[in-house]
C-alpha cells in the first residue's frame, strides 16, 4: 500500500520554509544548511531527536502524526509531503466544533 | 565465596496475581495485554498494556494502611510476602537484624505524584496531600517491605529504568554471595499507569497499538506492564540444611554502560553485559542454553539484542533458546528484570523454557532460536536474564539449575 507520505507533490514553498525553521531551531543549525533534498541523517538527526522534531511539528502545524508514518519519514521532502497531505485531511475534515455534540 | 539460591518467588501481574498463576500464564503463552482500565487513554495512539485485572488493594491492605502505600508500593509489599512465605524461611531476630531489602523501581508513586500536581495545577488548590513524598519516593516499596517484617538489614533501591530489577537482584546477590548478608528479599515494582505517564510514553513514540511481539517481522513496538516480582535469597548450603526447595542457583551478575546515546541501544555494551555474567559465573558460552531476553519488541531493540547475543556466544548462538516474556506481562519498567528472573528460574525449576507469546513470524534481522507461543520441554543448564535500559545501562543475571 502506499503511504500518503510517499506520494510526490508540487512542494508547498511557505510550508518548507516552516518546516526548515523549525529543524533549524532543534538542532541548533543555521536555516540555510538545510534544503529540502536533506536526509535526517545528513542533518545529524537520529531516532530520539526525529521524536522531538515530530513533536515540534505536530505544535507548528497543530496536527498529528500517526506511529507508523511517522516512521517512514527520513527527509525534509518526505516531512513536507506528510504535512500537506495532513493539513489538507484537516481542511477537508474539520474536527467537529463543541456546539455539533 | 557462598553460593547462592533462590528459595521464594512472589509475583503480581497481568498474568497472575500469585507466582503460580503467574507461572501458569507462562508456560501456557498467555498474554495478560489488554485495553487499559486505570487511566484514560482515548486520546491515546494506544490502549493496551499489561494491566493487573481487578486489582483492588484492600484484598491486600487495611484501609489505613492503602493511605501510605502507592500501588507500586503495594505490589511491591504483596509478591514480597508470596516470595517469604514460599521460601518457609523463619525469619528469627537474628535473621531479620540482617536480611536486606534490594529493590528495583523506575517511576516510583507516579500515581501520588500526579494526583498532587493535578490538583495545585489544575483544580487551583494551594496545598496537596501531606504523603505526597513518603508515597511517591522509589525507595517506598523497599522501606514497606523491611518494616511490614522487621527486616533491618542493608535496604535500598535502585533506579536504572529498565533494568532496576536487575541491577537489584545482582548487588542483592552479591551482598548474600560475600557473606554480607545471610538473607535477601530482592526484585522490582512498577505501576506506569497514569494519564500523564502513559501520555509522556506516547510521545516517545515506542509504544505498540495492537500488542508486543518480540522478534518478529510485524512487530509495531512495546507494551507496557505493571506489578511486582520479589524473590528470597539465602546461601544454597543452609537452604538445603533446611530442606528448601530451590528453584535456581545466582552464579553470575554482570554489568555495563554503552557510554553511547540517552535512548540509542548499541550491541556493544549489552554483549559486554552478558560476558562479564559470565565471566562472575565462571561459566563458558558454550554452557548457557537459554537467554530471558530484554526482547522489548521495538524496531530498534530486538535486532540490536540479536547481534549482541551473537557477539558474546558466536556460533553457541544457534544453539541457545531466547524468548521474551514481555509479550506476556508487558514492559514493568523497574519490575521487568524480577518478572523476567521470575519467568526463568520457575522455568528451570520446572524443566520448561518460557515462550514468546504473539508470536508471528522470526524477523530475519532477530536470527535466534526464539520459543514460539508455548514453553519448550528442556532443562537448562545455565541461563541468563537480559535488561538494556534507556540511558544504555545494561545487567545480565546467571542461573543455573540444581
Amino acid at each position: 500500500m502506499q503511504r500518503p507520505w510517499q506520494m510526490t507533490t508540487k512542494m508547498n514553498n511557505e510550508l518548507a520554509e516552516r518546516v526548515r525553521m523549525v529543524i533549524a531551531k532543534h538542532m541548533r543549525i543555521p536555516p540555510e544548511n538545510i534544503t529540502n533534498e536533506s536526509t535526517f541523517a545528513d542533518l545529524g538527526i537520529d531516532s530520539l531527536d526525529g521524536v522531538n522534531l515530530l513533536f515540534d511539528i505536530e505544535e507548528e502545524f497543530d496536527i498529528s502524526i500517526e506511529d507508523d508514518a511517522a516512521r517512514s519519514i527520513s527527509s525534509v521532502a518526505q516531512m513536507v509531503d506528510g504535512i500537506e497531505k495532513l493539513l489538507a485531511a484537516k481542511s477537508e475534515n474539520p474536527a467537529p466544533s463543541a456546539s455539533a455534540s | 565465596m557462598i553460593r547462592v539460591g533462590i528459595t521464594g518467588v512472589g509475583v503480581i501481574s497481568a498474568i497472575g496475581k500469585t507466582a503460580p498463576e503467574f507461572w501458569d500464564s507462562v508456560r501456557q503463552g498467555q498474554s495478560g495485554i489488554r485495553p487499559i482500565r486505570s487511566a484514560d487513554c482515548s486520546s491515546m495512539r494506544f490502549r493496551n498494556g499489561g494491566e493487573i485485572p481487578e486489582y483492588n488493594p484492600n484484598e491486600y491492605f487495611d484501609e489505613r494502611q492503602v493511605q501510605f502505600l502507592d500501588r507500586f508500593a503495594q505490589y511491591a509489599v504483596i509478591a514480597a510476602r508470596e516470595a517469604i512465605k514460599d521460601s518457609g524461611v523463619e525469619l528469627t531476630p537474628e535473621v531479620r537484624a540482617e536480611t536486606a531489602v534490594i529493590t528495583g523501581a523506575c517511576v516510583g508513586g507516579q500515581s501520588a505524584t500526579e494526583e498532587g500536581f493535578y490538583n495545585l495545577y489544575k483544580r487551583g488548590k494551594s496545598r496537596v496531600n501531606p504523603l505526597t513524598i513518603p508515597l511517591t519516593m522509589a525507595n517506598a516499596g523497599a522501606s514497606h517491605i523491611s518494616m511490614e517484617f522487621g527486616l533491618m538489614g542493608a535496604g535500598f533501591t535502585l533506579s536504572t529504568a529498565c533494568s532496576s530489577a536487575a541491577h537489584a537482584i545482582g548487588l542483592a546477590y552479591w551482598q548474600v554471595r560475600s557473606g554480607g548478608a545471610p538473607l535477601a528479599v530482592t526484585g522490582g515494582s512498577e505501576a506506569p499507569f497514569t494519564f500523564g505517564l502513559l501520555k509522556a510514553w506516547e510521545a516517545m513514540r515506542v509504544v505498540s497499538p495492537t500488542t508486543c511481539r518480540p522478534f518478529c517481522r510485524d512487530r509495531d513496538g512495546m507494551s507496557l506492564g505493571e506489578g511486582a516480582a520479589m524473590m528470597v535469597l539465602e546461601p544454597l548450603e543452609s537452604a538445603r540444611a533446611r530442606g528448601a526447595k530451590v528453584y535456581a542457583e545466582i552464579v553470575g551478575f554482570g554489568m555495563s554502560s554503552d557510554a553511547s546515546h540517552i535512548t540509542h541501544p548499541s550491541a556493544d555494551g549489552p554483549a559486554v553485559s552478558m560476558q562479564r555474567a559470565l565471566r562472575d559465573a565462571g561459566v563458558r558460552p558454550e554452557q548457557v542454553n537459554y537467554i530471558n531476553a530484554h526482547g522489548t519488541a521495538t524496531e530498534v531493540n530486538d535486532p540490536m539484542e540479536a547481534r549482541a547475543i551473537r557477539q558474546a556466544f558466536g556460533p553457541h548462538t544457534d544453539r541457545i533458546a531466547v524468548s521474551s516474556t514481555k509479550s506476556m506481562h508487558g514492559h514493568a519498567l523497574g519490575a521487568a528484570a524480577a518478572m523476567e528472573s521470575a519467568a526463568t528460574v520457575m522455568g528451570m525449576y520446572h524443566g520448561m523454557l518460557p515462550p514468546t507469546a504473539n508470536f508471528t513470524e522470526l524477523d530475519p534481522a532477530c536470527d535466534l532460536d526464539v520459543v514460539a507461543n508455548l514453553a519448550r520441554k528442556a532443562e537448562a543448564e545455565y541461563a541468563l536474564s537480559n535488561s538494556f535500559a534507556f540511558g544504555g545501562l545494561n545487567a545480565t543475571l546467571a542461573f543455573r539449575r540444581v
